[in-house]
């Protein structure tokens, strides 16, 4: 397929050769054009971190802000402008560790964006320390000992808040993990995509063999309007299921309760305040 | 001091009819301070809703202000109206009718009492020597009244009946306050709160009759028509004049108040109010609304802004325009939660790492908030900075008439270009302004980053164009001076002695400077506290002293001046117990200094 309207051309990316993020940049990259969704309308939202960078690696709006914060920037973003696609994108230190608030008050508000997270349960900018996803007894420089906390189940915890969109890819297999993407985007409402993903320089463990050794796609008949079911499978010990766990799109998005879409769905930049109507209300301020 | 049993005040202008009592009155004035002290869960602020209302109804100038603790029930909380035939916007110490809903609220305010004060109350609860032998109280059964009526809870409604009568605004005009106020309540509830407001307005009429307490001040009934707002209502009215659509905050005292003003009326002006998990979450969300077009700002108070600090920074970078209503209380962390200070000046000009431009405006009037507010979005978009409305508690709790509001002069000036092609986020300009874009207008791309970037506004580690980004930034700093708001100098422009304020205290040191009269002394204040108006230096030096007084206890503002003009202040009143200084306050400490110079 022709990526073209993405493709930056020659420029310098600052990713390790090898990296699992190649492989996400071109499955999104992929997904974005079999939707027919053009540069212009979309907006991606990066905080810190080296998967943080891939919004200056595709021709598109861009807002790389801070660590952690890109879901109330891509929230906002939605909730101004509905006219637009918004991606909030980044690592799993970025959107589990400093952004974990912001990541379960999104799913409570349903914004309709999607969540991509590359979850390769290290942090790799900082060179090597512990993520929220790391596993038990992985040792790093910090912990020296091993890992001895639980891992963070992002998904588990996405079905637990009746998130209305739940899914995991694996970065090495770029065709599904751009179908689940695609089915994520176009998805109303608020969308998890956790992408599993190698770091060749410091995740000595998690590699991309191991990843394909401990992964397996969910079943064709998995349903995924199942959330009892879906809740087991993101809580299966052993091998990691793929694919879509979870969704419930019967949810109202955050911008469909805001009173501004009542009555016009224009974005709000196209708006001017109704200064007649603040005439009055000062008025109303002289009682009688 | 007090005599026969019999306790009297007079108050009166000379074209009323209290004139003919000169002879008796303990004090002539035209304008009576009223405390009603009791504690949280009396229904005070129903007192203060009410009275404020209907004594502007009935044609008087009032000033209204509160002092509470950070409680929803029992300890000690006072309200003082002030009512006048002439504007009064300030608090003083002074009480002339004080009426304590038991001993704990008598003992509360004690200090203020003055054998010039009437207490109204309960003689049984009172009289027992809560302030020693001197106090006399002026009887009127509150709980036995309430209880006739229907129990303890319509005690507040008889005491604004009391007040009501006091002030003879027409049983008519009072009982319909009341019974609008009560509206949303059953039937049988009105009912009981319009008795309850009779009954106390009766037993106020027999006060006046007697000649106990008798009040006469002159009415306006042009006041009746004018409009009555505190800070919190000026801020959200400039917000929405200055266009704001989109306010996402975490409820924090005492700036929620905003918060609630512009999500009550978001239907109606189609903006979007959102409750965020955080104040970083709200932060964040501002910014993304003005990237996308909207024009957003955030409320809150220091310990809250504390959390988006980061996110000022971001502003900084990313030159997003952003509006921070900061309702200032005292700290450091949670501090004083319901209380007063001016004691972030500090953490707003230096929130945020690194060196950005930013604007700090601090309104003190009512028509200032307003407009100041709604001057804030135009500068925040205009230059692309983070824009500061600095207030606090006392100006948002605070209540006063005037005419109107001028909306006429505001206007939304839009900033945003359409994109082309070509178009780059930061291109580099003698200003320092790069023209705005925002995503879905145009045919450009709009990329902005909080790494050091380059004119497209992708990361970069070209060193030499960090220096021109960082020029570029700071260039704005130049233009800002020039459009800086002017401190107002009130009084004679050939002043000896210069007192200067900032922020919420304008009233309190307008109304000490008239009351000083002396020509030689003037007040000057500043709306804008940073950047600092280039004619500041110039006014500071014509002065023989220079007296700054300010709502905290290092003299942030002197400071401030000092470091941008080198001009040194030496004589500072500051003060930092949490409450608004007084007018009588502000009268003594500058009338010390003044004296010690002749």
């Amino acid at each position: 397929m022709n990526t073209n309207l993405f493709e930056m051309g020659d420029i310098d990316i600052a990713w390790c050769p090898g990296c699992g993020n190649y492989s996400i940049l071109d499955a999104l990259k992929l997904a974005l054009t079999e939707l027919q969704i053009v540069p212009e309308k979309l907006v991606i939202v990066s905080g810190i971190g080296q998967a943080a960078k891939i919004p200056h690696y595709l021709r598109t709006n861009v807002f790389n802000g801070l660590h952690g914060r890109a879901v109330p920037v891509a929230t906002a973003i939605r909730a101004v402008n509905t006219e637009l696609t918004v991606i909030a994108e980044g690592g799993d230190g970025d959107m589990y560790g400093e952004g974990g608030n912001h990541f379960i008050h999104a799913m409570r508000r349903n914004p309709n964006i999607t969540h991509i997270v590359h979850n390769n349960m290290v942090y790799a900018l900082t060179k090597g320390q512990a993520s929220p996803t790391s596993q038990w007894g992985f040792k790093t420089p910090v912990q020296v000992a091993g890992v001895m906390e639980e891992p963070f189940n992002a998904i588990a915890i996405a079905i637990s808040q009746d998130a209305s969109f739940v899914a995991r890819a694996l970065a090495s297999d770029v065709e599904k993990t751009k179908n689940i993407l695609q089915r994520a985007i176009a998805h109303k409402g608020y969308a998890l995509v956790d992408i599993f993903q190698h770091c060749l320089s410091f995740n000595k463990v998690n590699t991309y063999q191991w990843f394909k050794d401990n992964t397996y796609y969910l079943e064709d008949d998995h349903d995924p309007h199942d959330r009892q079911r879906a809740f087991e499978r993101a809580t299966e010990k052993g091998q990691f299921p793929l694919g879509i766990f979870y969704m419930n799109p019967a949810k109202p998005c955050f911008e469909e309760t805001l009173s501004a879409y009542r009555v016009s769905r224009e974005p709000l930049f196209k708006r001017r305040p109704d200064m007649e109507s603040l005439i009055a209300l000062v008025d109303g301020k002289r009682g009688g | 001091m007090m005599s026969g049993g019999r306790f009297r005040v007079i108050t009166m202008s000379t074209h009323s009819k209290g004139a003919v009592m000169t002879g008796n009155a303990i004090k002539k004035r035209d304008d009576v301070s009223i405390v009603i002290a009791g504690e949280a869960g009396q229904g005070i602020q129903t007192v203060e809703h009410i009275l404020t209302k209907v004594l502007k109804a009935a044609g008087y100038n009032i000033f209204g202000t509160k002092e509470y603790m950070s409680r929803v029930r029992g300890g000690s909380n006072s309200t003082q109206i002030r009512v006048s035939s002439k504007r009064v916007s300030a608090p003083v110490d002074r009480i002339d009718i004080l009426i304590p809903f038991g001993r704990e609220a008598l003992r509360h305010v004690s200090k203020r009492v003055t054998s010039d004060t009437a207490i109204i109350g309960e003689r049984e609860e009172l009289s027992d020597s809560v302030l020693g032998a001197t106090e006399e109280i002026i009887g009127i059964p509150f709980s036995e009244i309430a209880r006739e009526v229907g129990g303890k809870l319509y005690l507040n409604t008889v005491a604004t009946g009391v007040i009501a009568g006091l002030f003879d605004v027409g049983m008519g005009v009072f009982d319909d306050h009341i019974r609008k106020f009560f509206s949303d309540a059953e039937d049988d509830i009105i009912e009981k709160n319009r008795n309850a407001a009779r009954k106390g307005y009766e037993a106020a009429e027999k006060l006046n009759e007697s000649g106990t307490v008798v009040v006469a001040i002159d009415k306006d009934p042009d006041v009746a028509s004018e409009i009555l707002i505190n800070g919190a209502e000026a801020v959200g009215i400039g917000a929405i004049a200055g266009g704001c659509n989109f306010v996402a905050s975490y409820p924090m005292s005492p700036s929620t108040a905003v918060l609630v003003f512009l999500s009550v009326h978001s239907a109606e002006f189609q903006i979007i109010a959102e409750q965020t998990e955080d104040e970083i979450g709200a932060m964040n969300m501002a910014l993304g609304a003005w990237y996308a077009g909207a024009r957003a700002m955030v409320t809150t108070s220091g310990g809250g802004f504390a959390l988006m600090e980061e996110s000022v920074g971001l502003a900084g970078m990313l030159e997003s325009p952003v509006v921070i209503h900061l309702a200032q209380r005292p700290g450091p962390a949670t501090g004083l939660p319901t209380r007063t200070e001016q004691g972030d000046l500090q953490l707003a000009l230096y929130s945020g790492h690194g060196e950005f431009p930013r604007i700090i405006l601090a309104p003190g009037a009512l028509e200032d908030a307003v407009y100041l507010t709604h001057m804030a979005f135009n500068l925040a978009d205009r230059y692309q900075i983070p824009v500061f409305i600095l207030t606090d508690q006392y100006l948002m709790d605070s209540y006063y008439n005037l005419p109107s509001v001028n909306l006429k002069d505001t206007r939304v000036v839009n900033y945003v270009v359409r994109t082309d092609a070509e178009y780059q986020r930061y291109a580099l300009t003698e200003t320092g302004v790069s023209p705005r874009g925002i995503p879905g207008f145009g045919t450009g791309l709009v990329s902005v980053d909080s790494d050091e970037h380059d004119e497209k506004g992708h990361i970069t580690e070209d060193l030499e164009l960090r220096v021109q980004m960082v020029d570029k930034r700071l260039a704005k700093i130049h233009e800002m001076e020039t459009d800086a708001v002017a401190p107002e100098l009130v009084g004679s422009a050939d002043y000896t002695f210069l007192v200067v304020g900032w922020g919420s205290t304008y009233h309190v040191i307008r109304e000490a400077i008239g009351k000083l009269d002396r020509d030689d002394v003037s007040f000057l204040h500043f709306k804008q506290v940073y950047p600092l108006h280039r004619e500041t230096v110039h006014y500071l030096k014509r002065a023989k002293q220079v007296i700054m007084v300010e709502g905290n206890a290092t003299s942030q503002f002197a400071n401030l001046i000092t470091r941008h003009t080198g001009f040194a202040i030496r004589d500072r009143i500051v003060k930092y117990n949490g409450l608004q200084f007084s007018v009588e306050e502000v009268v003594a400490k500058v009338q010390k200094i003044v004296n010690q110079e002749v």
